[in-house]
């Protein structure tokens, strides 16, 4: 498999860790409980099932394109650099004293009283996400190899 | 702005971009569809975070969860699929570099 990609992969998942950490600390204990378990360790497995079932590119390839690989980092910095430049220069001025809201602040009592509608559209996307693998997945019948 | 929230606004903010940034690079410069999936993971990633520190500044962090829960769900759902559509075209094509995709031009 490509160590390279592997070492990405897991790169994301010590990121979505951390996060959940972050999320937790800004007390939001259940939103972190998804994060950990469903972005560090199912979306890792998914990514490493894609890489397991495609091949690596060959030696040949691989060294024909090691200059270009580095060079495509160079402008990163400068991309950095502009955006805190303007950063400093605009001054957001955005008011966060709001009045305190009267929304619940118990997330169950929003889910399933507040924002059910989110809970029919979550349960469509993965009916959505289900029949577009079942027909990626298809196996061709016979007759239409 | 209140400064003590206008301060953690400010460090949580520049993580965010930070996060926006190579996301946004990552899924621009690279030729791999994988690569290409995992700056979308990353950008998502500083979307998650926005939303938290909002929540957390306004006092609504039930109404954040509940948004970042769903978030993480269509997540999950978009990963799946493109994961199977890079499978399908390698399955067809016998690559996932883009240069190389390029049936449909024309």
């Amino acid at each position: 498999m490509a160590t390279r990609l592997i070492r990405a992969v897991v790169g994301l998942a010590l990121t979505s860790a951390v996060l959940s950490i972050i999320i937790f600390r800004l007390s939001s204990p259940l939103a972190a409980v998804f994060e950990l378990s469903v972005c560090s360790g199912l979306i890792s497995v998914i990514f490493l099932t894609t890489i397991s079932f495609t091949e690596r590119v060959s030696q040949e390839r691989l060294a024909s394109r090691k200059a270009e690989r580095f060079g495509r980092f160079w402008l990163l910095p400068f991309i950095i650099v502009i955006c805190g430049a303007i950063l400093s220069v605009i001054k957001f001025r955005i008011d966060f004293s709001l009045p305190r809201a009267i929304i619940d602040t118990d997330v169950r009592n929003i889910i399933w009283h507040l924002r059910h509608a989110d809970l029919l559209g979550q349960v469509l996307i993965l009916l959505a996400g289900a029949f577009a693998v079942v027909i990626l997945f298809k196996e061709p019948k016979k007759d239409e190899r | 702005m209140n400064g003590d929230i206008g301060a953690i606004f400010w460090v949580f903010n520049i993580f965010v971009i930070l996060l926006s940034i190579a996301g946004a690079y990552c899924i621009l410069m690279t030729f791999n569809l994988i690569r290409t999936l995992l700056g979308l993971e990353i950008l998502i990633k500083a979307s998650t975070l926005l939303i938290i520190v909002a929540g957390y500044l306004t006092h609504q962090t039930g109404l954040a969860q509940a948004m970042v829960i769903t978030l993480i769900v269509i997540e999950v759902v978009i990963m799946v699929v493109a994961g199977g559509i890079i499978l399908s075209l390698f399955r067809h094509y016998k690559t996932i570099d883009t240069r190389q995709l390029n049936q449909l031009k024309g």
